[in-house]
């Protein structure tokens, strides 16, 4: 009933998946060594810097607070499943535009981060935008760029509706 | 850091839970939403046997107008609480203090029952239980239990619960026509812990205040009331409310400030949220 180790089945990026997982493995760690999916970052492994985001069951979670045991039967999306799927191209196009990365490491957090922001409709203001993204840590950019970046495609999406 | 080595048992019922913690009683801990647990896991603050994940258990992600109360299921997690309309109408300072708990991602999975069965005295949720005279319905081996919020923190991450003991929902009073409430905090960046806290309510009596509960956070060892300024607040009195406060709250100095420091912001706190208590609602 109780176990070290669980076996168990989820979707990561539309395929399934069958693994044995340590029960103390995070989702992170789970999804970068065992199905070297290395898209997403591990920074401060307590929830503080967002570079682990992923997407359990459509929404944007910490991968270094969810245990890879505790996903058994969810769907669990990447920035690799996402990117692929062409969801946010224009956001990561817009990233690039504005050079709203440089190092890279925060970005797939971002990227993730902003676009459950931008699914919620609408075109967000900029401290809305700042207040979304507080949980998620950039050392290169400022954030300036990476607020303008969002802030531009949304309105981008907005005027695509119209 | 990684976790030191526990097991993972995935309760099917609180009978389950309850026994699984009778089996393991001091070695084990309850996994809900898992986002302060798992923080302090990593951290190697605590090292568990095991982990008895009770997000399987059916029937405590509600929230139900009963009578007079809300009921909060211990499993309803932030953002859910945050889109629900029965929060919203009915236990406004819920709402308030939602967009102030850490960051939309950690909303997402950490759920209401955590965050008060943790007992972080920085933390949000305990001080708003305590502001609205909220009551925790606990369930252990001897069926169910009610505890007032006045008599559940304890001490430092210590509360009434037992070693099998699970908190399975929060009750709060709904709120009327004449309920106010007022919450402001003070924080280095949106979403980390206070460095001071304060949720509150009253109710509209003529053209003042009555019943005005003062829950203060990240000043101490719990979430704290400030009765002498609750009395000086009800009797109109803001500036002697307010220098009340030195003899209800005795900071230590922390990681984020210095003791004088958080007894001056509690000062700046308790202004602001006196003005949002004195709003009429709309």
């Amino acid at each position: 009933m109780s176990a070290q180790s669980c076996d168990i089945t989820l979707i990561v990026n539309d395929e399934t998946v069958r693994a044995t997982v340590e029960a103390r493995k995070s989702l992170v760690d789970f999804l970068r060594e065992d199905l070297a999916l290395t898209g997403s970052h591990v920074g401060c492994e307590h929830g503080v810097c967002g570079a682990c985001t992923v997407r359990v069951d459509g929404v944007i979670v910490r991968g270094c607070l969810t245990l890879a045991v505790q996903c058994n039967g969810a769907r669990v999306e990447t920035i690799e499943g996402v990117s692929d799927a062409g969801e946010i191209a224009d956001l990561q196009a817009a990233f690039e535009q504005r050079n709203a990365l440089q190092c890279g490491f925060c970005t797939p957090g971002m990227l993730l981060t902003a676009q459950e922001l931008l699914q919620s409709g609408g075109v967000p203001s900029r401290e809305k935008i700042r207040e979304h993204l507080s949980g998620n840590y950039c050392r290169c950019t400022g954030y300036q760029a990476i607020v303008d970046a969002i802030e531009a495609v949304a309105q981008a999406r907005a005027g695509g509706k119209r | 850091m990684k976790p030191a080595p526990f097991a993972y048992a995935k309760a099917r019922s609180l009978d389950e839970a309850i026994a699984l913690l009778g089996e393991h009683s001091d070695s084990a801990r309850l996994l809900a939403g898992g986002q302060s647990l798992l923080a302090t896991l990593n951290m190697r603050l605590s090292a568990p046997r095991l982990l008895i994940d009770i997000t399987g258990i059916a029937g405590l992600d509600r929230i139900a107008r009963k009578g007079g109360k809300i009921e909060i299921g211990a499993l309803v997690r932030h953002a859910q609480a945050e889109r629900d309309k029965e929060i919203a109408a009915h236990a406004p300072l819920i709402a308030l203090a939602l967009p102030h708990i850490a960051h939309p991602a950690i909303r997402n999975r950490g759920t209401l029952g955590g965050s008060i069965a943790f007992a972080d005295p920085a933390a949000e949720l305990p001080a708003c239980l305590l502001a609205l005279n909220g009551e925790v319905e606990i369930t252990g081996v001897k069926g169910r239990r009610t505890v007032k919020a006045d008599d559940f923190f304890k001490g430092l991450f210590e509360t009434a619960l037992g070693s099998q003991d699970i908190l399975t929902a929060i009750r709060l009073p709904a709120a009327t026509k004449d309920t106010r409430f007022g919450f402001a905090e003070f924080a280095r960046r949106h979403g980390d812990y206070a460095m001071v806290g304060l949720a509150a309510s009253g109710r509209a009596d003529g053209k003042g205040l009555a019943d005005v509960r003062l829950a203060f956070f990240g000043i101490g060892a719990t979430p704290l009331r400030a009765k002498k300024a609750e009395a000086a607040l009800a009797g109109g009195k803001l500036d002697a409310a307010i220098k009340a406060l030195s003899g209800d709250l005795a900071p230590p100095d922390d990681l984020q400030a210095t003791g004088a420091v958080k007894m001056h912001l509690a000062g700046v706190l308790l202004k602001r949220v006196a003005g949002q208590l004195s709003e009429q609602r709309s």
